[in-house]
């Protein structure tokens, strides 16, 4: 049994059919990657797994539990984090009470109360490390709504990170970051996998999924038109065709190099 | 069998009414995204109007009705629109509101400044005529009204739905931008709506007068019935809206008919617009979160905790000095200040922090009074358990809103604050009709406070405890959640933070803070009763708050000052206080878009003479008596000037600051 599993969820805005009978699954320590042409529904899954938005019908299993009728904050506080595509940064907060929000939101009622008076000095300590890691220390002094967009996509994964997710959906993480960063931001995925966390992943950027994801989910139209390793993926027609249109397609490499 | 029929049917011709005025509320609210919570008041400023030209000038009431319809409502509609409302749609809910509400008293001022108070009758239209159908009598005045009812709906379906500007009007709900592209024009769409809106409202009052008369507040609370109506269509269903009216009038004109004529169930009538809007806000279902939206906001800083608790004191000396100056009966004016500036702190937390608006907030002081005059427990005991009731109320009326968003809350306070009104504080276990309760004033340590001095100096204190409490938890997690709430709500969610308590958990203390400045009213003034909490109050109570800065401490205390002037003012020169009224209601309309209103141009006045002369004093007095008076002056007079800059060296930071401040409340107002 997976840790996530979307089972067969269907959502239709009125007439039109974002999400159509999807199916799969994101297990912990693993990378999966979700991939599909603009408009294929990727954002609208992520909003039904973290409580975002309704199914139409079909059910999300989480830790073995259904949550489809759970609300937003229920299964945040069950280990589901995520990042926004449209940034959702706090923008009027500085980088670091960002992060310091995420904590303060774990501290629950009574600690809100609390004054900031020099107390909670391991906390602090926790959150300038987490910052560190996702290499944005630099700019935690600075307003979020001032930083670049590459830096508020990883102030978003900070953010989610000092939540303690189980499972964490990242919504493009790497658009805004150039070459040295996405590098960096990769082998961060791949440390976060191998401590445990599930890692579920809409991203543009091939290269990207192709180096670091175990298993990729091809949505097209809101259908799960192929699933499997990055290689299988590559090697799959039906991808190709959902990439290039419809057109007769031989070489695969060329496709390859298209897509990328 | 045949009864029921007649008060069905009876119970029709006020629903037609109820509709008529319904319907324009959607088509403004539906087109710009602005609720008018001033549509009432509008359609009893065109009602007057009506009685003016047919009454005073002697015109025939067919030119007068054209008149009114078709010129005057139509002109006021394009004009509001275009120069007042315009662009409010776009930002937070907040503003749209409290520029709305100042409309309502602005109106209600100008309406008493121009027909000052005098019996007027509004004939209904060919009162002699009628018809005899069974057992009921049918008045030619309730046929037209139906007939209008028709007229409108089947006029509105064909506006909306078979004509090029309708269809750009149900465009422009959704994206007038996009509209705009397409070679439509929003803001025609939207000038078109507010000019029916405003006919359908003057209309509604016109043929309702006859029945609820020519009054400023009754034809102005109109507007719950309408919302109510609306409500059931989600603000944005015609049908439903129409529907919801006729249910409206049918169960008024039965509880008349049904309802015994004495004790509880009598005073239960006016308010079933309220509890209709109750029910329906109860069954309606969850709002959905919105991702993608507008941020990046104003956050006004606060000061830290040596110079608010510096600021405390030299507000405690002062009020003893003026204490001790003034007359006794100016004693007891500057503890009617405190308690307004109380409820306005209140208002600090719950919109000026939380970004939520409160109609209902003076009403929360009446339940503190109200709980401390039952209690009889004149002690801190009895303070803070009244605070605590008043929280627990707060929280009964923000629950049934809890999955929905902002504005309902809003109008959902103003519902509550006409139900405590009118019914629940004239109850015999409350108030009593027209009656008074006598409280004691209270005793710390066994020892009371009994002088009129000393009683106002503890309640001045009692708002620097408070002020200052609030500043702290402003600096803290809670500060910081706040922000985080206004600037992403979804974000929030996906944290963990369960929003729906977090609201219900703010409205409930604000509702405290109200509560216990209430409860220390009651200990002032000694006897308290239904009339000192009219839910009109609640409007005045946010109006200043808002004019004066709800963003800061500063602007509640300059607030309640205000508040506490103004029937001062009022009762110094009587033919002017509708005026004043309409300057504060039209002054709102002003500065509704800045909350953090004239405390802020003080700040800045401050900051400029600090930058002028400030500078060179504290130099000198550098040289002499060394930094450490300088370090004390400074760090008071940074708080003087701005609400919590780090220092009042100008520094980069201080800029940024002084940006932010000029900012609104929440998002960007185009």
């Amino acid at each position: 049994m997976a840790l996530l599993e979307v089972d067969d969820v269907v959502v239709k805005f009125g007439g039109v059919t974002a999400v159509n009978h999807a199916t799969f699954t994101a297990d912990s320590g693993v990378i999966t990657g979700l991939i599909g042409p603009n408009g294929a529904g990727k954002t609208t899954c992520f909003n039904v797994i973290s409580g975002l938005q309704r199914p139409t019908s079909g059910r999300v299993r989480f830790t073995g539990r259904s949550v489809t009728r759970w609300p937003v904050h229920r299964r945040a506080k069950h280990g589901v984090g995520r990042t926004f595509q449209r940034l959702e940064a706090f923008g009027s907060l500085t980088v670091r009470d960002n992060v310091r929000v995420a904590a303060d939101i774990q501290g629950g009622p009574l600690a809100w109360l609390r004054p900031d008076l020099g107390s909670g000095r391991s906390g602090r300590l926790a959150i300038e490390a987490l910052l560190d890691r996702v290499g944005i220390a630099e700019y935690a002094d600075e307003r979020a709504d001032s930083i670049p967009t590459g830096t508020a996509r990883l102030l978003e994964l900070a953010r989610a990170l000092a939540c303690d997710p189980k499972l964490l959906l990242l919504d493009e993480p790497s658009s805004g970051l150039d070459e040295t960063e996405t590098d960096a931001f990769g082998d961060l995925l791949k440390d976060l996998a191998s401590e445990g966390c599930a890692i579920l992943m809409v991203e543009h950027d091939m290269d990207l999924v192709m180096a670091v994801c175990d298993e990729i989910h091809v949505l097209d139209f809101g259908t799960i038109i192929a699933s499997g390793d990055p290689a299988e993926i590559r090697n799959d027609p039906a991808v190709q065709r959902a990439y290039l249109g419809y057109a007769e397609v031989e070489d695969d490499t060329s496709v390859m190099e298209a897509i990328s | 069998m045949s009864s029921l029929f007649a008060f069905t049917l009876l119970g029709l011709f006020t629903g037609a009414a109820y509709a008529i005025v319904a319907s324009g509320l959607v088509l403004t609210y539906a087109t710009t995204r602005v609720f008018n919570i001033a549509h009432g008041a509008f359609g009893m400023v065109l009602a007057f109007t009506f009685w003016d030209f047919t009454q005073r000038q002697g015109m025939p009431t067919l030119l007068s009705l054209f008149l009114v319809l078709g010129v005057v409502a139509p002109a006021i509609g394009w004009f509001i629109q275009r120069f007042v409302t315009k662009g409010l749609g776009e930002g937070p809910v907040s503003v749209a509101l409290v520029v709305t509400v100042g409309l309502l008293v602005g109106l209600i001022g100008l309406a008493q400044y121009i027909w000052p108070p005098e019996p007027r009758i509004l004939l209904p239209f060919h009162p002699e005529t009628g018809w005899q159908v069974g057992e009921t009598y049918i008045t030619a005045h309730q046929l037209i009204t139906i007939i209008c009812s028709i007229v409108v709906a089947v006029g509105l379906y064909v506006l909306l739905n078979r004509t090029r500007i309708g269809t750009a009007m149900r465009a422009s709900v959704d994206n007038p931008e996009l509209l705009k592209l397409f070679g439509g024009r929003p803001d025609t769409a939207a000038s078109l709506a507010w000019a029916i809106g405003m006919s359908l409202a003057a209309l509604g009052g016109i043929l309702l007068t006859p029945v609820v008369g020519l009054d400023y507040y009754a034809l102005t609370l109109l507007v719950i019935n309408a919302y109510a109506a609306a409500m059931l269509g989600r603000l944005k269903s015609l049908p439903l809206t129409f529907a919801g009216a006729m249910g409206l009038g049918i169960l008024e004109s039965w509880a008349v008919a049904y309802l015994p004529t004495e004790g509880f169930w009598s005073t239960i009538r006016p308010v079933i617009p309220a509890l209709f809007l109750f029910a329906i806000v109860v069954v309606m279902p969850q709002a959905q979160l919105r991702i993608g939206q507008v941020k990046g906001i104003v956050s006004a800083p606060v000061p830290n905790l040596r110079k608010s608790m510096g600021w405390g004191v030299v507000l405690l000396v002062f009020g003893y000095v003026l204490i001790g100056a003034v007359s006794r009966a100016d004693v007891l004016l500057i503890g009617v200040a405190a308690t307004y500036a109380m409820v306005m702190l209140s208002l600090v937390l719950l919109t000026g922090y939380g970004g939520h608006v409160s109609l209902a907030q003076f009403t929360f002081a009446g339940v503190g009074a109200l709980a401390y005059a039952k209690l009889e427990e004149p002690n801190l005991t009895g303070l803070v358990l009244s605070a605590v009731i008043a929280a627990g109320v707060g929280a009964l009326v923000a629950l049934p809103v809890l999955r929905l968003t902002g504005l309902y809350l809003a109008l959902s306070t103003m519902a509550f604050a006409v139900l405590m009104d009118k019914m629940i504080f004239q109850a015999d276990y409350a108030f009593k009709f027209n009656g008074v309760l006598a409280t004691e004033r209270l005793s710390i340590a066994g020892i009371k406070i009994e002088s009129d001095t000393s009683y106002v100096w503890f309640m001045v204190l009692c708002f620097v405890v408070m002020a200052v409490a609030l500043l702290t938890l402003r600096r803290g997690a809670l500060g910081r959640l706040l922000i985080a709430m206004r600037d992403s709500p979804s974000a929030c969610g996906t944290l963990g933070l369960d929003l729906r308590w977090f609201r219900v958990g703010l409205f409930s203390a604000s509702a405290g803070m109200a509560g216990a400045a209430g409860a220390l009213f009651a200990g002032l003034r000694g006897t308290v009763g239904a009339a000192d909490f009219l839910y009109f109050q609640s409007l005045l109570v946010l109006l200043l708050a808002v004019v004066f800065g709800v963003t800061s401490v500063t602007g509640a205390l300059l607030g309640g000052t205000a508040l506490m002037l103004l029937p001062v003012w009022q009762s110094s020169s009587p033919e002017l206080a509708g005026l004043l009224f309409a300057l504060l209601g039209f002054g709102a309309v002003l500065l509704g878009r800045d909350p953090n209103g004239i405390a802020n141009n003080v700040f800045k006045l401050g900051r400029w003479g600090w930058g002028r002369w400030g500078g060179d004093v504290l130099g000198d007095l550098d040289e002499r008596v060394g930094g450490r008076l300088a370090a004390i002056t400074r760090g008071l007079s940074g708080n003087l000037m701005r609400p919590g800059s780090p220092s009042p060296a100008r520094s980069v930071d201080d800029e940024i600051a002084a940006d932010e401040l000029d900012a609104p409340l929440a998002g960007k107002v185009v």
